[in-house]
């Protein structure tokens, strides 16, 4: 018995990537006959599987504890190569193939307002829930807001200004609970918000932002829309860097 | 005969070709205009990439005859399908344990936050497009 289980390891743990297809393979098709058969199409086979990713993600991270979900655990790390920044962006890019340029042109406006107002909007959220949280300096109250901005730009943030190890801890731990947020409530409610137009889309890349979050609830709403969600959040990351760290660092020290 | 039918690019691998060109290019903008406003970081290359590959597929002239060959189309549309299998494994990637532990304050801010913004997408969307009307109204 041991013979076939240690022979089974080995093949995995060397095959990474042929694993990775294997298992969300199997995931996608276990979620959606799920969705089928017992939500009737009411939550479909994406969420789902999402969902079930999730929960891969918080069985791997208790057992390893380790930060990468359940590419930490040898047998999975393929898992990690096929949902990895390199292959989330190389396959955002291929969603362009077939959007409308011409809409994209006309929304260009909406895309550009709605980036800076969501910026704007989440490092404001960010910082009132600093300041009530205890927080009083203005580089703790600028990091947090940028961690609420995305997970990324908290970090950046708080080693421009010198923030402690423990803000940006939270300013991550804020940026990744709002990705995960828009994973799971997003789908949720994409038909009471209306997101089914290439303008909400759009919009909802610019205001919401976090690539891995708006990606992953674009996939569960409608894939057609990817690319349009994708331009604006694409963007967000790299324009959160550049304010919270400056202007709104200013700004904030203004007032505290 | 049939090879001018198919023109040049009649391999799948040429459709990857392309979109790999159109990543780098987009991601070497980026990584530039990081560098330029004194970033470690890559401003919207992945952005970039897909306007770069939006504009070749509706104005090149090369590029819209190997896009009426089926196999330089499968080389594109094989890593569009994979979008979906790739966010999976994307969210099974994600650190929810640090999510799940990070405390009240980060939870209830992360949750707040993504449900406000959602609120602003239909009015952001109506402003816009009440906007755009006026200015077609006008060119009219």
């Amino acid at each position: 018995m041991m013979v076939f289980v240690g022979a089974a390891e080995n093949i995995l743990v060397k095959n990474p990537l042929v694993t990775a297809f294997a298992v969300v393979g199997t995931v996608t098709f276990v979620s959606y006959a799920l969705s089928k058969y017992l939500t009737k199409g009411k939550l479909n086979g994406s969420s789902i599987a999402i969902l079930f990713g999730l929960l891969m993600a918080y069985v791997g991270g208790r057992v390893t504890g380790g930060s990468k979900g359940i590419s930490d655990i040898p047998v999975f790390a393929g898992i990690g190569l096929l949902g990895g920044s390199m292959m989330r962006d190389f396959t955002i890019v291929a969603t362009a193939f077939g959007a409308d340029f011409n809409e994209l042109k006309r929304l260009g406006l909406a895309g550009l307002v709605s980036l800076i107002l969501g910026v704007l909007f989440s490092f404001t959220i960010g910082a009132v829930f600093a300041w009530f949280g205890g927080y009083t300096s203005a580089e703790d109250i600028t990091t947090i807001g940028a961690g609420a901005v995305t997970f990324v730009v908290g970090p950046i943030t708080g080693a421009t200004l010198g923030a402690d190890s423990s803000v940006i801890a939270l300013s991550i731990g804020i940026g990744v609970v709002k990705s995960i947020a828009v994973m799971v409530i997003t789908p949720l409610v994409s038909k009471i918000i209306k997101i089914d137009k290439p303008r909400e889309a759009i919009i909802f890349g610019g205001l919401l932002g976090t690539t891995s979050g708006t990606s992953a609830a674009m996939a569960a709403i409608d894939p057609a829309l990817v690319p349009y969600a994708a331009m604006t959040a694409t963007f967000y990351t790299g324009l959160g860097c550049l304010v919270c760290p400056s202007v709104l660092y200013f700004a904030v020290s203004a007032i505290v | 005969m049939n090879n001018s039918v198919r023109g040049v690019f009649d391999l799948v691998i040429y459709g990857v070709l392309l979109l790999s060109l159109c990543y780098f290019a987009g991601l070497f903008v980026g990584e530039v205009m990081g560098r330029l406003v004194g970033l470690d970081a890559n401003v919207g290359g992945v952005g970039f990439a897909m306007l770069f590959l939006l504009l070749l597929c509706s104005y090149s002239e090369t590029v819209k005859i190997a896009l009426k060959n089926g196999r330089f189309c499968s080389g594109l549309t094989f890593w569009q399908n994979m979008y979906i299998p790739v966010v999976v494994a994307m969210s099974a990637s994600q650190d929810v344990v640090k999510a799940v532990k990070s405390g009240w304050l980060a939870i209830l801010c992360g949750i707040t936050l993504t449900i406000l913004s959602l609120c602003l997408i239909p009015l952001v969307s109506r402003i816009s497009s009440s906007k755009g009307r006026s200015e077609e109204g006008y060119r009219e």
